[in-house]
């Protein structure tokens, strides 16, 4: 004699890759329905902030691009000694810490993992989202924020490892205005840094996000647009690291 | 969850803060925007006046202000370079007309990120008041002219406006690259995104697609401004050797920055610096800059010259692709600025026919123009009379471009007045020109009564024949050797038999300036006197003129505009008007 069935739980589906977890359908000229139980307003504003997200992206880009072009041109450029009087090269290749700019990569490269765990997460429960709202139903508990914590946790970890970098560079006798070579040093890791920080308030905004129960889409889009920039963090610091480490 | 309202995520406010001052509206910040570059027209103006009074009259004493000192002239030339530049060419058109417009003209109901629009505008704005700042501070504003060349900008105690003054000139900039940014993403976004049902790329108006490459432009240009800008300071602040050379002497001290070295870093004098450095990463920004300044002109007066000459636009891909070669071009030809600077013969060589190509699609874009004028029924109105001068001083500033885009020219040609001749007509007067005839032709949308006509046109008139007065004599000036950025020249022999065309120029500004407070006056006057305007008082074809005057919130009152035909249907064979709106229904055939 069943009396009373229990509620049902469903865990959190395994969504394929390009799946709809993934990728939205593209919307017909902007007015079909995008189906998936996703209004086409969610996917006109999620594809308007992936072209935000892009346009920031070449910007930021723009900004290492002239300071690698500035540090190519530098580091070849003759300057005068003015005790010998003569023309000569004064750029001294930096002793980079680099087991240490290691110990950071592997940081941030960690934290794009776990920022795309949340992104997958936040991505699949916004396909439970209509599941959830039958009476008798719960879905697992939710674990985005979880992930969203980590990534952050360990974007301050990187920070305080550039931070620590940058001691070491100190205790080296590279200061700020030693030498040209380091100074770029440290205004290429210390414009990261301010962008990475940037990643961090963004990831800061989603959670609360979560917390302030905004709208599961809303928070789609926050978590999908700060999960590109950090990986294009990521990416822009191995960028860095590999310059200063093999452009000497 | 999906009923959200798709068009308008915000609702129009009510209260005066909300509606005005941090509005999210996209009309409003147009119109901050173009308040924004209206103020700091009269300061740069006030500037340039007090330069040319002080060039004829070297030991005259201005009210207030004394004598002008060369140190002083040096900042008034600085400033009004740069207040000009950045903050009346790159806003107004810009992010003043293109956000009015561009959201209206393609039929989106806002731009696409209408709280970054907000931020862009607020934060052009402190980035204002932190420039107007270097006026005020020990030493007065920068020496540096607006292209900040260094050494003198990177070195502190080079000049007496290089302490706090040039600090702030430079954050000022910073702050203006982050909102040039801001506004890049939301027209960009705004264009590829929001387009109305039918508005293909190539049905937009030329006005957005010249909006459309100047955001790319602004984009891809200002984060180098921004690096340079931060290298830059670090050079005067802490003591790194990126633009400083070596053993430079300024007033028999070595550099140092001011107060000595911080306590955690070695002392150590500049060392290797390279000045040229920074001239090419400025000219990098500085050349797309320029057609920052002038591609919304030159939409502008298309559009303008076509509505009026009741003509669809003599080749509109053609002028599409010329567009986009203008600004393609305009990031490899920055060298030509540097001809000067000891640069190889090769290099100079390829700048040198690199800046010639760009005078292809310059002449296609003028001949298309005339092409649209050719045998067309003109209605002489004030917007384009404006258009017409645009055209005017395009080409007459223009042609000296391939002059001094040669080496062997430009050399004797690059420190006269010949390059503030060349450069005041083709970037200044022409994009000024496009802004005047783009106030004149959108003002009944914007405020929903008409200009003054008669006031518009002796505006016009005036002000062409003014500004020839003034830059047509520079030239000749600069060939007979006056050079330009010296404070004073009376003294010097050669030159003496060059004032009288020096007083004759000063006179001409003098009463060019004058003339501008007819058009002021007709704006402001207009806007609460003038007559009531229509929806469509101009007969014009684009999607500005199909909503209500002015427009509501949401730019079509809750309808989405579907478009059918393309930008400039004038004058169709068989149309029962003159002209086909781009919403109107589509013509049964197809052709």
């Amino acid at each position: 004699m069943a009396t009373l069935s229990p509620s049902v739980t469903i865990h959190d589906p395994l969504t394929g890759r390009g799946g709809r977890g993934d990728r939205p359908p593209i919307s017909d000229g902007g007015n079909g329905n995008g189906g998936n139980g996703s209004s086409p307003d969610f996917i006109r504003r999620l594809r308007r902030a992936r072209v935000g997200f892009f346009i920031l992206a070449v910007w930021v880009s723009m900004l290492f691009i002239s300071f690698t072009s500035a540090y190519v041109v530098r580091k070849d450029l003759p300057s005068l000694n003015q005790n010998t009087n003569q023309l000569g090269k004064d750029w001294i290749p930096v002793d980079l810490p680099v087991s240490l700019l290691v110990v950071n990569t592997v940081l941030l490269v960690g934290s794009s993992v776990t920022i795309e765990f949340a992104r997958r997460k936040v991505a699949q429960r916004m396909a439970l989202a209509p599941v959830g709202a039958i009476p008798g139903i719960a879905i697992g508990r939710e674990k985005t924020n979880l992930w969203l914590g980590i990534t952050a946790a360990l974007g301050v970890a990187f920070i305080i490892g550039q931070w620590l970098a940058w001691g070491e560079l100190n205790n080296r006798g590279f200061y700020v205005a030693s030498n040209p070579s380091s100074s770029f040093v440290y205004v290429l890791t210390a414009t990261h840094a301010v962008h990475l920080m940037g990643g961090i308030v963004a990831l800061i905004y989603a959670i609360c996000a979560s917390l302030l129960r905004k709208a599961i889409e809303s928070r789609r889009i926050v978590i999908e647009i700060a999960a590109w920039y950090w990986h294009f963090m990521a990416a822009l610091w191995i960028y860095v690291f590999a310059l200063l480490a093999f452009v000497r | 969850m999906a009923t959200t309202a798709t068009v308008h995520a915000h609702a129009a406010p009510q209260g005066f803060i909300r509606r005005y001052i941090f509005s999210l509206d996209h009309k409003i910040i147009g119109l901050q925007y173009y308040f924004l570059a209206l103020s700091a027209v009269f300061v740069g103006m006030l500037l340039s006046v007090l330069m040319r009074v002080h060039m004829v009259w070297p030991t005259a004493s201005i009210p207030l202000l004394g004598d002008i000192k060369p140190e002083t002239y040096v900042m008034l030339v600085t400033m009004h370079g740069t207040i000009m530049v950045f903050f009346v060419l790159t806003t107004a058109p810009q992010g003043g007309f293109g956000n009015y417009f561009l959201p209206i003209q393609i039929g989106a109901p806002d731009m696409a990120f209408p709280v970054l629009n907000m931020l862009s505008f607020w934060t052009t704005f402190v980035s204002f008041m932190v420039m107007l700042a270097a006026f005020f501070v020990t030493g007065g504003a920068p020496n540096h002219g607006w292209t900040g060349y260094a050494p003198l900008s990177a070195v502190p105690s080079a000049a007496p406006g290089e302490g706090l003054g040039a600090d702030l000139w430079i954050i000022s900039i910073a702050i203006f690259c982050i909102a040039s940014l801001m506004g890049a993403l939301n027209f960009i976004t705004t264009i590829l995104d929001l387009r109305a049902k039918g508005m293909t790329l190539m049905r937009m108006p030329l006005t957005c697609w010249s909006w459309f490459i100047t955001a790319i432009l602004g984009l891809l240009a200002f984060g180098v401004l921004l690096s340079a800008g931060i290298l830059l300071l670090l050079d005067r602040n802490i003591g790194t050797s990126f633009f400083v050379p070596g053993g430079l002497n300024f007033t028999g001290r070595l550099a140092f920055p001011p107060g000595g070295l911080s306590s955690s870093t070695t002392p150590i004098t500049h060392n290797g610096g390279s000045p040229l450095l920074w001239q090419h990463l400025f000219w990098f920004f500085g050349h797309p800059e320029v057609y920052i300044a002038i591609l919304p002109g030159m939409g502008v007066a298309s559009q303008l010259l076509s509505t009026f000459a009741r003509k669809p636009i003599f080749g509109y891909k053609a002028m599409v692709y010329a567009i986009m070669g203008i600004g393609i071009l305009g990031f490899v030809v920055w060298g030509h600025h540097m001809f000067m600077s000891g640069m190889s013969p090769y290099t100079a060589f390829s700048f040198s026919i690199m800046t010639m190509a760009i005078g292809v699609p310059s002449a296609i874009k003028t001949f298309n123009w005339l092409g649209t004028l050719y045998k067309s029924r003109i209605r002489l109105q004030t917007p384009m009379l404006y258009a017409i001068s645009f055209v005017s001083l395009f080409v007459s500033g223009g042609l000296s471009g391939p002059f001094l885009a040669q080496p062997v020219l430009d050399i004797p040609l690059h420190d006269t007045a010949f390059v503030p001749a060349h450069f005041h007509l083709i970037m200044g007067v022409a994009a000024i020109f496009g802004m005047f005839g783009g106030t004149y032709y959108w003002f009944p949308k914007m405020f929903g009564r008409m200009m003054n006509e008669r006031l518009g046109q002796i505006h016009c008139i005036l002000t062409l024949v003014g500004t020839y007065a003034i830059f047509m004599p520079m030239h000749w000036l600069g060939e007979a050797g006056q050079p330009r950025r010296y404070s004073q020249f009376t003294e010097l022999a050669y030159l003496q038999k060059l004032l009288p065309m020096n007083e004759f120029i000063t006179y001409a500004a003098l009463i060019t300036v004058a003339v501008q407070f007819i058009f002021v006056f007709n704006l402001f006057w207009s806007m609460f006197k003038g007559p009531k305007a229509s929806d469509n008082p101009w007969e014009a074809t684009t999607l500005e003129w199909t909503t209500s005057t002015p427009p509501p919130h949401d730019n079509f009152g809750g309808k989405t505009p579907v478009v059918n035909h393309g930008p400039y249907e004038y004058s169709v064979p068989g149309a029962p008007k003159d002209f086909i709106m781009q919403t109107d229904p589509p013509t049964a055939p197809a052709h």
